[in-house]
């Protein structure tokens, strides 16, 4: 099962819900891995959703591409990553008009990255919907040198571009679409404790 | 002219700050709205503003005090003067009767500081008003402030008839290519599906003009998929008349009738009980009392409390809300 069930947090920390179909002009769907559950199971739900739907899917190895397609949208599109996906997200969006639905499913990177292109656009954050699925891993930013490292499992990590032994924290960022990690050692370089993976 | 007395025996000030001014202009600007302009009579500037405030106006007619909320028309950056559009109401409780037939070029008052519960989302890519009559007012300062600021805006105003169209001549020279009108009376009518469906992501939509008119648009844009953070209305309630009902303030130790035409708010104003208010139309959520205890049936009437909490009894908002029954104690 792809679902987990995150344990209560700061106010900064993102909550997911469930998809759920909201009338509207047109649906714009992005999803990564797992994600794709959440739209079989939203399109499931509602008859003729797809009839004016666009989906945009990142496999990252996992193999819903058929089944997606199998749900005739209107558009579908696959993408090898996120970076290769995000100018047409960004064309979408530049192009999209008021009643469009956004809905986002999957990791917190690939959520926290579109709805911040979403609110770029100047739509309003509180306005799209997103449901986790698969991978908790997450997008870091380092406070320190700014790098962005994803996919970050393990707790304590190292920063993929300054090299500091970063704490993971739960403290949020909407506008850089990443948590926080903050140096462990500062005080006592090299007194890290051992990496545990998130949750557990 | 009227002066207010001095040292009047008005509770302490509650609600935002007031400022005391002169009337300096009054302009009429159909056969219903009339445009006031006030100066400080202290000689300062006034603060400045964002489009959308309103101001409580204090007027002393006779024996009663009135304080009614007007939104600000005059330029949000224009220090020395404010300006208030007032429409006359025949059938109201008198605060606008007041201001079109006995207010005069000189006479004193007090207004309060601006309060803005109908500001601009400025994260817009897009403003789009729908304005019905007298529901143009925040719009005007709204629209001043956009203009400096090169906002993306566009107006559909929706009036009676020409000779009601208050601020048509000014907005349609000035903004021809932002602005359209309708005239009910020429059988005009906005085409409201066709006017949300198209507009651009990142748009917000405001309306402000009778409840009919905010109920259907508010309406229309729900059914086309806008989301609630991009719809924003303003709509001030006035009290209503209604049953004298007798209330006890606990904390004061008074008892009181409200009457039939006076607020319950204004009945605790009139016992010289500090009550908190701003908006003093049911949308601002600053006068929210607590019941201690009731035994009767609440009128609520506000935009504020949810659905739940007005069931349930222990909640009111003195400004609009009134009350059947027995028993009526608040914690003021």
């Amino acid at each position: 099962m792809s679902k987990f069930q995150f344990p209560e947090s700061i106010r900064s920390r993102p909550v997911y819900g469930t998809l759920q179909a909201h009338p509207g002009k047109s649906h714009l769907m992005i999803a990564d891995s797992e994600g794709a559950e959440a739209i079989l199971d939203l399109a499931q739900r509602k008859n003729g959703l797809m009839v004016n739907s666009h989906i945009i899917f990142i496999p990252k190895g996992t193999d819903f591409g058929k089944s997606l397609q199998a749900l005739n949208p209107a558009q579908y599109y696959e993408g090898p990553s996120y970076p290769a996906a995000l100018t047409r997200i960004q064309r979408v969006l530049a192009d999209a008009a008021m009643g469009l639905q956004i809905y986002l499913s999957g990791t917190e990177g690939l959520m926290g990255q579109a709805q911040n292109e979403a609110m770029k656009a100047g739509y309003d954050h509180t306005a799209i919907q997103t449901e986790h699925r698969g991978s908790v891993a997450r997008r870091m930013q380092c406070v320190h040198c700014k790098g962005i490292t994803e996919d970050v499992i393990m707790d304590p990590f190292q920063c993929i571009h300054c090299g500091l032994n970063l704490f993971v924290r739960d403290h949020y960022s909407r506008r850089l679409a990443a948590y926080q990690a903050v140096c462990i050692d500062a005080e006592d370089p090299g007194n890290v404790p051992p990496s545990v993976e998130l949750y557990s | 002219m009227n002066v207010p007395p001095p040292n009047s025996t008005a509770p302490k000030s509650t609600g935002a700050k007031k400022i005391a001014v002169t009337v300096s202009a009054i302009v009429r600007l159909n056969s219903l709205v009339t445009r006031f302009e006030f100066k400080r009579c202290d000689g300062e500037l006034f603060p400045t503003f964002s489009g959308g405030a309103h101001t409580v106006v204090e007027m002393q007619d006779g024996d009663i005090k009135r304080r009614n909320p007007y939104s600000l028309v005059s330029d949000p950056a224009e220090r020395e003067m404010f300006a208030i559009s007032v429409r006359r109401d025949d059938e109201g409780r008198g605060g606008s009767l007041y201001l079109h037939e006995k207010a005069q070029v000189g006479d004193q008052m007090r207004i309060s500081f601006p309060v803005n519960l109908f500001s601009l989302d400025l994260r817009a890519r897009k403003h789009l008003f729908i304005a019905g009559g007298i529901g143009i007012t925040p719009f005007i300062a709204q629209i001043k402030q956009l203009d400096r600021t090169h906002g993306n805006w566009e107006l559909h105003y929706a009036c009676r008839n020409v000779e009601l169209g208050s601020y048509v001549d000014e907005l349609t020279t000035k903004y021809a290519h932002c602005v359209k009108v309708y005239y009910d009376e020429n059988g005009q009518a906005i085409d409201l599906k066709r006017l949300l469906d198209g507009q651009p992501i990142g748009t917000h939509l405001y309306v402000c003009g009778p409840k009919g008119m905010i109920n259907w648009v508010c309406k229309a844009a729900t059914d086309a998929g806008w989301p609630d953070a991009h719809v924003h209305n303003e709509e001030f309630l006035a009290p209503k008349p209604g049953r004298p009902f007798a209330v006890r303030l606990a904390k004061s130790g008074l008892n009181l009738e409200v009457g039939e035409h006076e607020s319950l708010l204004e009945a605790i104003e009139r016992l010289g009980v500090e009550a908190p208010y701003l908006c003093r139309g049911g949308a601002c959520g600053q006068c929210e009392t607590n019941v201690v205890e009731s035994e009767g049936t609440f009128v609520h009437r506000d935009h504020w409390l949810e659905d739940d909490e007005k069931a349930c009894g222990t909640k009111i908002m003195p400004c609009v809300s009134r009350f059947e029954g027995k028993t009526l104690v608040l914690d003021r």
